[in-house]
């Protein structure tokens, strides 16, 4: 493999400097490196960071290739800056056995864009009644490390106990996707003054609070850490940092969608809106910022969620919930804690690389810009304005919230072990 | 006037004074031999209902009769979810068949402003009444009633509601007909009190234009008109309340109640009545409930609805009634 000299770019948003790649690895980081026998990339202006890693991604695949596949998934990946995504277990069938994270692992092998770490189910089918063989998913060759039954909440207090305890043995996490079921039955939408008047269902934020203080307190009986998904209320971040405070092991992702829009938007009924959990409101969204600003919430996680088109096409109460967000993800960022001023590139490099690799234990990736380290690396051009044009998108589905809007930031280059996954903005 | 009629806060006060003027209007056909108006002729209106419902269906069919329009009723149960057709599917079809209106009732909340917004048929949106969410001809006839009974058929026009105190009691969380009365008849000047069970009260009710109350003891002296809505049985069965009888106790109107309203009163009912659950039949019955009255005002209502959103800004009458003569 050739080598590839990055030159000037700030790296982490510091002083420019030149990377040089040689093969899979950095070779070295500093001032005035030669260029010679290697390919130049000029990076004045741009900055350089870790390779992003998300930790929740629905790449659909097995089972609804019409909405995403690996390849298409893992291309969306590589053009958002991604080296390596988890893969969410809620496919058809379900990846709660070694067969299926295997396959899936296997497919990511096969796409060559972004690594792809399979999620396990937590428990059978998803269903909340009988855990999954853990263990085995853990020693296939797909090493799952991160288990979430996400789509659905794991409500019974048994059954969660006993993940939080069981997957101590080879240092697992459960992700847990915070939602009472009773409190959300035909929920629709956030509950508040907008639901009322909308005459949708409400989603209260109770309902997810008070799973991630039962969660929080029974991490701590066993001593297990767990990872909260999709964070998406003030009163959860209260818990949360409650709960860091106390010394216990938890850790908590925010998606770019919780960060920048509002329930307000469901007054146009467009299902393009309809997540879950729900768009919350500004005071919520204020206080996800901050919270990912001090650390409270420790990444920013996209649950990228591919939906065909006729699944969002329709009145609301019928329509899918779900957004796509990998190719959207650094740009919302860069809007909303960057260009706020609330963090700086390296802090981005923390919430959107270091940390999440760190929570799936994740090797070869959320590694410090380095000579030595695999040169998994993501170049942007933070000066780019442009709006948002889904039918560009690499993504197999179209579902943005964010068509027409205007977003800052850009990857130029996505470099997966040195070679390059994207160039100039496109794949290459 | 907007295009479409989604929700009653897309009302201003003169748009709502000039559809109840013109109601009125319409009512006056219905007094004559032959209750027919050739305003619409040559238009098409189609009821397009998701959900059953017989009496909105045949008010708004009636309306769009008496206005001489073609009337194609496309009765779709299911949804898209279902294995039925979708929405966006069935809009086409309208479209293409030439649909100047399209009159629709569905089980989920936005879906008339769906169908106004996705582009999928040109024609006006007219909702009758959508999930949970609203039913704007509905508080229009409510209105219509109201000003007839309170201020006056002849006196009435061209005035609103103002300062009239009106009561609605019962399931308010689950009622499109509250929510399009309360912003009507905000925006008519009235001053609308919420009565229900703390359980049936939806969160955020306090930024709505009304006061609340949990006791209707308290507000029964202080209304002009209470309208009672009706409570599905069902409800208690997900803990909306203990029994049907407690419901009934605390909340339903009696005769006792009834004479507790100022004389002037009215006792409304958009229908179907839960006789001896939300009402007594003696007040059903009784020369101050207006339900059937309602029914009636439903016809001239929707008649101006139609009227003013296909048939221009003239005035609906004063050139109909020579073009009746001709019809005779």
């Amino acid at each position: 493999m050739s080598k590839i000299l990055i030159r000037g770019a700030k790296v982490l948003g510091g002083e420019p400097q030149d990377v040089l790649i040689d093969g899979e690895s950095i070779e070295a980081v500093g001032t005035g490196l030669s260029a010679e026998g290697a390919t130049v990339v000029e990076a004045e202006g741009k900055i350089l960071l870790p390779g992003l890693v998300d930790l929740h991604t629905h790449l659909r695949e097995p089972g609804r290739e019409d909405s995403e596949t690996v390849l298409t998934g893992t291309k969306a990946a590589a053009v958002g800056g991604f080296t390596a995504v988890h893969a969410m277990a809620n496919t058809f069938p379900v990846a709660d056995t070694a067969g299926v994270v295997e396959q899936v692992w296997r497919l990511g092998k096969e796409s060559g864009y972004c690594d792809v770490q399979p999620v396990g189910a937590v428990t059978v089918g998803l269903e909340g009644k009988k855990l999954a063989e853990l263990g085995a998913m853990h020693d296939s060759a797909a090493g799952v490390k991160v288990f979430s039954d996400d789509g659905k909440c794991v409500d019974d207090a048994v059954i969660m106990r006993r993940a939080l305890e069981y997957v101590k043995a080879f240092d697992g996490v459960v992700a847990q996707h915070a939602q009472e079921p009773r409190l959300t039955e035909g929920a629709q939408m956030n509950e508040g003054v907008v639901s009322s008047e909308l005459g949708l269902g409400g989603w209260p934020a109770v309902a997810e609070e008070s799973i991630i203080a039962r969660d929080v307190l029974l991490a701590a009986h066993v001593g297990s850490r767990v990872h909260i998904c999709h964070l998406s209320t003030a009163g959860s971040v209260e818990i949360v940092r409650w709960a860091k405070s106390k010394g216990w092991n938890v850790t908590a992702e925010v998606t770019p969608h919780h960060l920048l829009l509002t329930d307000e938007l469901v007054r146009t009924y467009n299902p393009v809106y309809k997540v879950n959990p729900p768009l919350r409101t500004e005071a919520d969204v204020m206080a996800l910022r901050e919270a990912l600003a001090d650390g409270t919430i420790d990444c920013v996680a996209t649950d990228h969620a591919p939906h065909p088109h006729e699944d969002k096409d329709c009145e609301w109460a019928a329509a899918a919930m779900g957004m796509v967000g990998l190719e959207t993800a650094l740009s919302v960022v860069q809007q909303t804690m960057v260009d706020s001023g609330l963090l700086d590139w390296a802090g981005v490099a923390d919430r959107m690389s270091f940390r999440p690799a760190a929570i799936g234990r994740l090797e070869g990736h959320g590694r410090p810009v380095s000579a030595g380290e695999p040169a998994n690396l993501t170049l942007v051009d933070p000066a780019y304005r442009g709006a948002v044009d889904p039918s560009g998108f690499a993504s197999r589905s179209r579902n943005t919230p964010y068509e027409g809007r205007e977003l800052p930031g850009r990857v130029t280059h996505t470099w997966l072990r040195g070679r390059a996954t994207v160039v100039d903005g496109n794949l290459a | 006037m907007k295009r479409h009629l989604i929700s009653a806060a897309d009302l201003t006060r003169d748009d709502a004074v000039l559809i109840l003027d013109t109601a009125e209007e319409m009512a006056r056909v219905a007094d004559r031999p032959i209750k027919k108006l050739p305003t619409l002729r040559g238009r098409t209106v189609v009821n397009l209902f998701f959900e059953d419902s017989t009496r909105t269906r045949i008010s708004f069919e009636a309306a769009a009769k008496r206005l001489s329009a073609d009337v194609i009723n496309f009765s779709a149960k299911g949804s898209s979810v279902s294995k039925g057709e979708s929405l966006k599917d069935t809009a086409l079809t309208l479209e293409a068949m030439g649909a100047d209106a399209v009159v629709i009732r569905h089980h989920a909340s936005g879906a008339p402003y769906r169908l106004a917004t996705s582009g999928w048929i040109d024609g006006a949106v007219v909702n009758a009444g959508d999930g949970t969410h609203e039913h704007p001809t509905q508080a229009l006839l409510d209105a219509f009633t109201m000003r007839r009974r309170l201020v006056g058929p002849d006196a009435g026009i061209g005035r609103d509601l103002d300062g009239r105190r009106i009561t609605i009691v019962g399931d308010v969380l689950h009622s499109r007909v509250a929510r399009s009365n309360v912003h009507l008849l905000h925006t008519l000047g009235a001053e609308v009190t919420l009565v229900a069970p703390p359980t049936l009260v939806p969160i955020g009710v306090e930024h709505w234009p009304c006061q609340v109350s949990y006791h209707l003891d308290e507000v029964l002296p202080k209304s002009d008109a209470v309208m009672m809505l009706r409570v599905q049985r069902e409800r208690m069965n997900a803990a909306f309340f203990p029994t049907e009888r407690e419901y009934s106790r605390r909340y339903g109107l009696d005769g006792d109640r009834m004479a507790r309203m100022p004389e002037h009163a009215i006792v409304m009912h958009p229908g179907p009545m839960n006789r001896g659950m939300e009402i007594t039949a003696q007040v059903a019955d009784s020369d101050r409930c207006t339900a059937v009255e309602q029914v009636a005002n439903g016809v001239s209502t929707r008649m101006a609805v139609l009227y003013l959103l296909l048939g221009g800004n003239e005035s609906a009458i004063s050139p109909a009634p020579a073009r009746t003569e001709e019809n005779k």
